[in-house]
């Protein structure tokens, strides 16, 4: 059996590359989470609550940033290859790209794990939002852009293989997953327009003191004009995987390719002009701004709701090929003991449940309720902490051996970590959920006041907080035994991959669909319209009210923290003058 | 374009769904009165705040009969004024700012939530019937004091409230 590394040796190369940078992330992140959970919850502190934010920080950069992108770029570069044949136009610039995005990861992480030691000023506690005016080292944010920047040379990269491709076969509808990932770039250029500026405009030029001041609510805006998008690029590479691989994993194959471009499209047209409804709690953004982004929120979850439809319908043909019978008998017909089949469903299962609590963080006046409490963190974890990254660990059980050549190393441990993740995250998640709607806010070392006390509706603190330990150290457990399994299986050499990567034909096929589907330019204008329309008139608001470069805000570089928090617990009653007099 | 009737049937249903929640959104603003944090607090430079007239000196101020303005700074790591003090059957507007960082002003337990953003005047209005003792935190990470940012936020019986009492 012939697999991906035997006929495109280089590429495999490459996305062996991308899949090995994204595990290093994976442990630190792991790492990084593992630490958090114990502490926030007060069961272990290895740590100083100072330090939890240094922590926090790579935990979000490491995992959400790295993990996630460096594995994604490496399914992208599989997708294209294999559904097109073909090979990148030129190899070294396949290479540029990857080295790009690692010198951006390294000169990220530098000034992030700097925060651990006092032996130099530099830092970057600012989380992975950078909220200015909170302020980095500037490595951290050069790092930012020249990661960024490797995406966009990758994007160019599947561009271009596929622009060849077309010269040679001139009547044929783009394949499938070309599509989804030509689609998704598409999105990605037109959403890192936000925070390039943000970063090369203002923050940037800001932390290396060329300028003194900048607008906090401009540069938090264009934040999340990417900052929404950035999830479905995440989460993208997951979907291409369930309509793809998860129908043929089930014994059958995709119920509907047209509806899968049409999803695919409307991600490209309501990505992005949504991001301010992680502002609804913004003051100097006017209120029928935030409503227009909350009826697109809504009409976002379109291409959920009918993905859920294909691809579930897709399982059950499968099931049926295999045999299954009766409106639920079925589910017993499906390959439950296969990891990367198992892995996959349960990631989608806890992704619909997740869908419905980001309608709650979606709906205007609810949000009040919930914005910035552990109900966030609670929705980010069973998105991107399951869909995506449960996912993508089912997917590399399958994609691994294909780009390496070499066994799986163990099937029965496999399938062990994606249910023991499936449990954790139920653990840690129902807690977080939980603790949100009473008010236990997100991102703090300790959610445990002097003043006051929480009053949960059912259950208590310490029960909460012994879920959270729980499930944190159980999603721990889960990684390492992921890493292990693909530690043991890149050294397993000499075995056969046993995986055929061969993907079959849908039910309903893309010529079901009209051509102007593949009308690429035409979704674009598109988007850019519904963008304008959203971003116009909030963005001329701020800079018209707050100046571009703000209202004269002064830098607050996370370093001086150390020092204002020494400060802080004599001065806590003094006023305001003699408390800025000590920390600048 | 060809699709399955079961799938046309489920994007309708969808789409009903999708429109059911704008509608619900929509009484919640219109219907119920829940308005958005908006532009109308206005915008001041968190160099300026102590020489501005409202947030020199935090406190809450008596502008009816049961009507109550409280001018409230947040700052690495502390709340002014502290606790925030107001009579019971009352409507209290905030005018919440920040003095250094992006700070939350967020009142346990109920759904008093902004963003106090330097720059930038959040106003948010609200009606306090009973009497009671609130937590109040900062929900946005501010810096490596982040946790220890809290105030309270006491809702005295109406005969007990002495305006002006906290300034």
């Amino acid at each position: 059996m012939s697999t991906f590394v035997d006929e495109y040796p280089t590429e495999a190369r490459v996305i062996r590359m991308a899949f090995w940078s994204s595990f290093v992330a994976l442990t630190l992140g792991a790492v990084f989470g593992f630490i958090q959970a114990l502490h926030r919850t007060n069961v272990v502190r290895v740590i100083d609550s100072t330090d939890y934010y240094t922590v926090l920080t790579g935990h979000g950069v490491f995992m959400v940033i790295t993990f996630s992108i460096f594995f994604l770029v490496g399914v992208f570069q599989w997708a294209v290859t294999s559904s097109l044949e073909r090979g990148p136009v030129d190899i070294r610039f396949t290479w540029s790209w990857y080295g790009v995005m690692s010198l951006g990861t390294t000169l990220v992480a530098i000034p992030i794990l700097a925060g651990f030691t006092d032996a130099t000023d530099m830092s970057a506690d600012v989380l992975f939002t950078f909220y200015a005016p909170l302020q980095a080292h500037p490595l951290f944010y050069i790092g930012l852009v020249l990661f960024v920047i490797g995406t966009w040379l990758a994007g160019a990269d599947w561009f271009l293989t596929w622009w060849t491709w077309k010269d040679d076969h001139p009547d044929e509808r783009i394949p499938l997953p070309t599509f989804m990932v030509l689609t998704t770039m598409i999105m990605w250029y037109i959403s890192t327009i936000g925070v390039a500026i943000s970063i090369l405009a203002f923050l940037l030029p800001w932390s290396l003191g060329l300028v003194d001041s900048v607008n906090p609510l401009l540069t938090r805006t264009l934040f999340w004009y990417f900052g929404h998008p950035v999830v479905y690029f995440w989460l993208m590479p997951a979907y291409l995987l369930w309509y793809n691989v998860l129908p043929k994993l089930s014994g059958g194959r995709l119920f509907s390719d047209p509806l899968a471009r049409v999803v695919f499209i409307l991600f490209i047209l309501l990505s992005t002009p949504v991001g301010i409804h992680h502002q609804y709690l913004d003051p100097g953004i006017a209120e029928g701004f935030k409503f227009i982004v909350m009826t697109n929120t809504m009409f976002l979850l379109l291409p959920s709701f009918l993905t859920a439809f294909t691809v579930v319908a897709s399982i059950e043909h499968g099931a049926r090929q295999r045999g299954g019978e009766g409106y639920f008998g079925w589910l017993g017909a499906l390959p439950w003991r296969d990891p990367s089949f198992t892995g996959m469903a349960l990631a989608g299962l806890v992704f619909s449940f997740g869908g419905f609590t980001g309608i709650v963080n979606a709906g205007m006046s609810l949000n009040y309720l919930v914005h910035n409490t552990f109900w966030v963190p609670g929705h980010i974890h069973t998105q991107v902490g399951t869909a995506v990254a449960l996912t993508f660990m089912a997917g590399a059980y399958w994609l691994v051996p294909q780009v390496t050549g070499n066994q799986l190393a163990s099937r029965s441990v496999g399938l062990f970590q994606v249910v023991l993740w499936f449990v954790g995250i139920v653990f840690m998640t129902n807690a977080m959920y939980r603790g949100g709607l009473i008010g236990i806010p997100r991102r703090t070392a300790e959610p445990q006041y002097q003043g006051f006390e929480y009053e949960p509706l059912v259950g208590s603190i310490a029960e909460l907080d012994a879920q959270v330990a729980l499930g944190g150290t159980l999603l721990f457990l889960s990684a390492i035994l992921f890493l292990w399994n693909m530690l043991l299986t890149a050294f397993n050499s000499g075995s056969e991959p046993v995986v055929d990567g061969s993907l079959p034909p849908a039910l309903s096929g893309p010529e079901d669909s009209p051509r102007i589907l593949d009308n690429l330019k035409l979704w674009t204008a598109l988007a850019l319209v519904l963008i304008l329309l959203a971003y116009s008139m909030p963005l001329a608001g701020i800079v018209q009210d707050g100046g571009l470069f703000g209202p004269n805000v002064d830098a607050f570089p996370v370093f001086v923290d150390a020092v204002s928090t020494a400060v802080d617990a004599t001065v806590r009653r003094l006023p305001l003058e003699s408390i800025r007099g000590l920390i600048t | 374009m060809r699709i399955h009737t079961y799938e046309k049937l489920w994007l309708v249903g969808a789409l009903v769904l999708i429109v059911g929640f704008i509608a619900t959104v929509t009484y919640g603003s219109v219907g119920l009165g829940i308005s958005m944090i908006d532009d109308s607090g206005g915008t001041l430079s968190p160099n300026a705040v102590d020489d501005d007239g409202r947030f020199a000196e935090p406190r809450v101020e008596q502008v009816g009969e049961n009507e109550y303005e409280a001018y409230v700074v947040a700052s690495q790591f502390i709340f002014q004024p502290d606790p925030i003090e107001v009579p019971a059957n009352s409507t209290v507007t905030f005018y919440v700012t920040s003095a250094d960082v992006i700070h939350g002003f967020s009142v346990v337990g109920t759904n008093v939530n902004t963003m106090a953003i330097p720059g930038e005047v959040a106003r948010l209005t609200v009606e306090f019937d009973e009497p009671a003792e609130y937590g109040l935190i900062c929900h946005e990470y501010c810096g490596a004091g982040h946790h220890t940012m809290e105030g309270q936020l006491i809702v005295l019986p109406e005969d007990e409230y002495e305006p002006g009492g906290n300034a």
